[in-house]
């Protein structure tokens, strides 16, 4: 997964306050755990006014600690570029005792 | 097994209404997270990538049947129906959710069990031997002062904010299994000269960024001035523990900088306004505590069983967890049941709310109603007749846990790593697993015998990597993750910081580095050598050049 370290495309992340579920910004201004639901923003500005949005729903008690990240467009939908976040999109890359394959809260 | 007072109950009780209202503000906007974080982190609760985590504390490893049903429940009802037992004798449940937080509490509290102090700059969770009371070699119940411990720690007013985290291992036997040279303060009972029982004080040891074994800073303290000694090493630490470096904060730091001597001295000089003060542990006080833990009552057992001795060779299955799995008990008639929690291919540590429900009514039928949870994210029955071990054997089959590699290759300690933890750089489970797969061969893992392989994601060490047979050590380089090796580790009374090998592995490569490394040995060693004794006669060079000589 060597890729450049940082993408024209981002889309803010956060966990859930209530829940602590990760999810991802959406174009309507809601929260989503479907990273494919992600509003992605290009260039400097652009992320900047996403992030800010983000961090007012912060303050609001709607998450907890959102950030940017680097995604790309995937097959099926968008890819963060970097492991951690890609297991943060998707779930544990390990199947869990005792647990089916993760379901999408 | 101790059991609450009227004081502990309502402290809890309280604790877990205190919370209740807190989580109710924070959800209602009324906190930030700033004020919230330290508040839900004293109740041991973290976020991490996927949910909240709840880190159950289970005081130096003990637990009932029926907190061990309690925690199947927890696991069940707030989670995803499984919970991972860590290396400090605690549970994890990786997908809590906050607003459910405060009714897990609640049913805990309903079973004496709560989250107070696993996380935060505080004194942690206090461990012990898994094996405390039982073990034939053991000189004294340690369990006995981890309460005594606990009960000065919990809430001390004065180390409620400590530079760090801050950890106290005790073990009342010769044979270290609660791995004190590794911990803040490490206290080892043992027999003085006249024959009175004392503690041998280690302070400073760590693993980490920065792993040290501790120094031992008093070789016999008596026992009575056990908590005035312990709270004047606290305030040496409180005061000169460094606040200004997140990374040079922990006691090994200041032992390290001062040495041993001078801490020493510090620590004396401290002592000598405490040590016939209030803290001063009368007989009548320890007796008291002592009374609170309900003594095992053993029925008289003869103290062999042909019929066991003659199953061991008829059934080779049964035999071989015979050997690796089950101990001498120091009551005749009665074995130690190790129950590892490291099938093959499974995370290590992991036990589902099914599992955990069969453990606790296995321990009920046959272990007086007691489990204990081991450093090494194992499980114990720790009071087994021998005449009841082959229908144990069986049900543990039943139930998937019969797997015969306490200490052998499948045995791998690991963090959850970057599958679970906001901090980890790189995948611990995963590796552990492949591992585990890759020498599933029982003959095998029998015949390389003693040897611990322990993983961590990244620097803090949780897996315990330095301290491993062979450490294993997760690295991001440029979004990738690599592996770095070491030898040479161990955590028992020839403590000792394994050597890095050589250069990272990809995580492509690293079984078949871990392979190499096992074949050299298998090549090198002497008789009944252990891998351990190998590397040390041999150094790692050896292990270097067959293991980087493919590359």
């Amino acid at each position: 997964m060597a890729r450049p370290a940082s993408s024209a495309l981002r889309a803010a992340t956060a966990n859930r306050l209530r829940d602590g579920a990760v999810v991802f910004r959406t174009v309507t201004g809601g929260w989503s755990s479907r990273i494919e639901d992600a509003e992605t923003a290009q260039g400097e500005a652009e992320a900047a006014r996403l992030l800010a949005e983000a961090e007012r729903d912060a303050t609001n008690a709607v998450v907890v600690g959102p950030y940017l990240i680097d995604v790309e467009p995937g097959e099926d939908g968008l890819l963060p570029l970097s492991l951690r976040e890609r297991i943060r999109a998707f779930g544990p890359t390990t199947p869990m005792v005792g647990v089916e394959a993760l379901p999408y809260l | 097994m101790y059991k609450y007072d009227h004081f502990d109950q309502e402290f809890v009780d309280r604790r877990v209404t205190q919370f209740r209202d807190q989580v109710r503000r924070r959800l209602a906007g009324e906190l930030s997270e700033d004020e919230f974080k330290p508040l839900r982190l004293h109740n041991g609760l973290y976020l991490q990538l996927h949910a909240y985590m709840l880190r159950v504390a289970i005081p130096y490893g003990t637990l009932s049947a029926a907190q061990m049903r309690a925690l199947a429940h927890v696991a069940r009802r707030y989670d995803r129906g499984y919970g991972h037992f860590t290396t400090r004798q605690n549970i994890q449940f990786n997908w809590i959710r906050l607003e459910e937080a405060p009714d897990a509490l609640a049913d805990l509290a309903r079973v004496q069990m709560h989250a107070v102090q696993t996380s935060g700059n505080c004194i942690r969770n206090v461990t012990a031997d898994q094996w405390a009371g039982v073990a034939p070699d053991e000189i004294e119940d340690p369990r006995i002062w981890c309460e005594i411990v606990r009960q000065w720690s919990s809430l001390h007013p004065e180390f409620t904010f400590l530079p760090r985290k801050f950890k106290i291992a005790i073990t009342g036997s010769p044979n270290d299994r609660a791995a004190v040279r590794v911990h803040d303060i490490g206290l080892r009972m043992h027999r003085n000269a006249a024959g009175e029982v004392g503690f041998e004080v280690i302070v400073g040891g760590g693993l980490g960024r920065t792993p040290m074994i501790g120094k031992t800073i008093a070789e016999f303290l008596p026992k009575q001035d056990l908590l005035s000694y312990l709270e004047a090493v606290m305030r040496v630490y409180n005061l000169a523990g460094r606040r200004d470096n997140l990374y040079k904060a922990r006691i090994k730091i200041l032992v390290h900088e001062i040495g041993a001597d001078e801490m020493r001295r510090r620590v004396e000089a401290e002592w000598e306004n405490l040590r016939d003060g209030r803290l001063r542990l009368e007989p009548a006080v320890v007796a008291d505590i002592e009374s609170r833990f309900a003594r095992p009552v053993y029925a008289g057992q003869p103290a062999d069983s042909a019929e066991v001795a003659a199953l061991k060779f008829r059934d080779k299955a049964f035999g071989r967890w015979m050997q690796a799995n089950v101990v001498p008990h120091r009551e005749p008639g009665y074995a130690i049941v190790n129950v590892s929690l490291k099938p093959e291919g499974e995370p290590p540590g992991d036990a589902s709310a099914a599992q955990m429900d069969a453990l606790a009514d296995l321990a009920d039928a046959h272990s007086l109603g007691e489990i204990r949870v081991s450093h090494a994210q194992n499980l114990v029955l720790p009071h087994v007749k021998l005449v009841d071990l082959p229908s144990v054997f069986r049900r543990l089959q039943e139930i998937g846990l019969a797997a015969d590699n306490i200490g052998q290759i499948g045995d791998i300690i690991a963090c959850p790593g970057l599958d679970f933890c906001a901090l980890a750089n790189a995948r611990s489970i995963p590796v552990a697993q492949r591992i585990s797969r890759h020498f599933a061969d029982a003959d095998l893992g029998h015949e390389i015998g003693d040897l611990q392989i322990k993983v961590s994601g990244c620097i803090n060490a949780c897996g315990h990597h330095h301290v491993g047979h062979i450490g294993i050590l997760g690295v991001d380089k440029h979004g990738e993750e690599f592996y770095q090796i070491t030898l040479g580790g161990s955590v028992e009374s020839d403590a000792s910081i394994g050597t890095i090998v050589g250069p990272a592995v990809s995580s492509a490569d690293v079984v078949g580095a871990i392979d190499n490394i096992v074949r050299t040995y298998l090549d090198a060693r002497q008789g009944e050598e252990r891998f351990l004794d190998t590397v040390r006669r041999l150094g790692t060079t050896p292990f270097k050049e067959r293991l980087y000589a493919a590359a």
